[in-house]
């Protein structure tokens, strides 16, 4: 049981991996994800603009790879965790038609602080290595947690999504 | 510095003046201090989290923020540099006009000029010192960390610029800090092969030149291939020398040759790789028309080539001031 605020620090482990995420590389993503972070660089939406700039079509801006890593992380711990780094190393770049596959591990821990090592990667190799640190909680619920009678009317919908994906 | 990508200088003397020239860059202020349009907002944060699919509720909801301790919702840490952009209104701007003069535009710039026009971020390292919350207002700095020698990556040759941005509340409080590196690269090296991964010539040995041999490689510069001729007996000879092995005259002048010939030997070349080639890499000894030899690459596909083939001169830019013949096969011309 990992509560309203997710893992703790004493439940996570080195070696601990994280479930895989796979996320289909859609050029609606890709748009979305340059315009959700205001990048109008035409090699993010434009896929003449792109080829004229010498790739062979739009791909996945790096502030949109950053926001999916940071996803990734806290799908996992819960929404008690705060991410203190997050370093990013790009590969082969993220093309529409393909798919990103997410995997993670910890790979260091000291009292509440972890580190988790991020890989993605799609057809065309390694896109993605990252490594993100999180502080963790040190208890399941802290003292301000906000009266139960509240929580499952917001959570549901969130809860619901969950199952989904 | 010419536009053309032919002279972008891959190794050598002009290579470290280039460097040296966009050095003078590195500890400037990349870009004026920027502040960002407007605060830290849940509609903004909205667009990014749908985008990202991320359903982590400190970002949305109010209430699950506080339950875990928060004061109210935060943005997601990396969304920083979003509240940073530009925005449309200036990036079109920029791209119709020119962007603003900076340290940063005019090193871009210097780089475009010289061949390099592709951009692709590579490294983005980011501290976030505290999570933001919705009401920060915040401004950034730049300063150009570095730029490298350089560099042959699987998008083309290129150099990579790295800027630290921190940024700042309201208060003057740092709230994070990224280093962010792009490579500004040159798309051209690789289209050529049609393969992403084709090795870049500039990589090369470059030979060794010297009084002797000079006017040959001066004319391989103008893709003219030209054979050393004695003046006294007519002996053509190759690779070129002082005097004419035949009659022994110093006196010699050049001679033109067509550029054609036949496969006298070969080799297939898989291993050691050396940087620069294209492997599995063939290297023929060619009988050219005149009566010379002369060793070179074969440009075609090596399962192709035979002792007797017919070829014909092509030549490849090692980049820099270097260009040497090469031989593809004369029976698959049209």
């Amino acid at each position: 049981m990992t509560g309203t605020t997710g893992r703790t620090a004493a439940a996570v482990s080195v070696g601990d991996a994280l479930p895989e995420l796979a996320i289909p590389l859609t050029r609606s993503l890709i748009v979305a994800g340059a315009l959700a972070t205001r990048d109008y660089e035409n090699v993010h939406h434009d896929p003449q603009g792109a080829i004229d700039r010498g790739t062979p079509d739009v791909y996945m801006s790096i502030n949109n790879t950053n926001g999916l890593v940071g996803r990734f992380v806290t799908d996992w711990t819960g929404p008690g965790a705060f991410i203190t780094k997050l370093s990013t190393r790009l590969g082969v770049p993220n093309f529409p038609g393909d798919t990103m596959t997410l995997a993670g591990e910890v790979v260091g821990k000291q009292d509440n602080l972890i580190e988790i090592s991020v890989r993605g990667t799609n057809g065309a190799g390694s896109h993605v290595v990252s490594q993100v640190s999180v502080r963790l909680p040190d208890t399941a619920a802290p003292d301000t947690a906000a009266p139960d009678t509240t929580a499952p009317d917001s959570a549901a919908p969130d809860n619901a999504a969950e199952a989904t994906r | 510095m010419s536009a053309t990508t032919q002279q972008r200088p891959a190794a050598g003397p002009d290579a470290e003046e280039f460097l040296t020239q966009l050095r003078t860059f590195v500890g400037q202020q990349a870009t004026p201090v920027r502040y960002a349009q407007d605060a830290v907002n849940p509609a903004m944060i909205r667009h990014f989290v749908e985008a990202m699919g991320d359903e982590n509720p400190v970002y949305t909801d109010e209430t699950a923020a506080r339950s875990t301790g928060r004061s109210g919702i935060v943005a997601p840490p990396p969304m920083l540099s979003s509240w940073l952009m530009v925005g449309y209104k200036a990036h079109t701007a920029a791209a119709e006009h020119g962007a603003p003069d900076s340290p940063m535009t005019r090193l871009l710039n210097l780089l475009g000029d010289a061949g390099y026009v592709g951009v692709v971020a590579t490294n983005d390292e980011q501290e976030y010192v505290r999570e933001l919350r919705i009401g920060d207002r915040l401004k950034m700095t730049a300063v150009i960390e570095d730029v490298s020698p350089r560099k042959v990556t699987g998008l083309g040759a290129g150099h990579f610029i790295t800027t630290l941005r921190t940024y700042t509340d309201a208060d003057d409080q740092v709230v994070a800090r990224q280093r962010f590196r792009i490579l500004r690269f040159d798309p051209t090296v690789t289209k050529s092969s049609g393969q992403p991964a084709a090795a870049d010539p500039g990589l090369r040995h470059r030979p060794f030149v010297m009084r002797d041999n000079q006017f040959w490689f001066d004319a391989a510069r103008e893709r003219r291939l030209v054979i050393q001729t004695c003046s006294d007996c007519g002996q053509l000879r190759h690779p070129p020398g002082p005097s004419c092995p035949q009659c022994g005259s110093f006196a010699w002048h050049e001679t033109a040759a067509a550029g054609r010939g036949t496969v006298h030997s070969y080799v297939t070349s898989h291993h050691p790789k050396a940087p620069g080639y294209d492997y599995p890499l063939t290297v023929l000894l060619v009988d050219l028309e005149e009566g010379t030899r002369l060793v070179a690459d074969y440009s075609g596909d090596p399962e192709t080539v035979r002792v007797g083939l017919p070829v014909e001169v092509d030549w490849l830019d090692y980049g820099g001031d270097v260009t040497l013949p090469r031989f593809r096969n004369r029976e698959e011309q049209s």
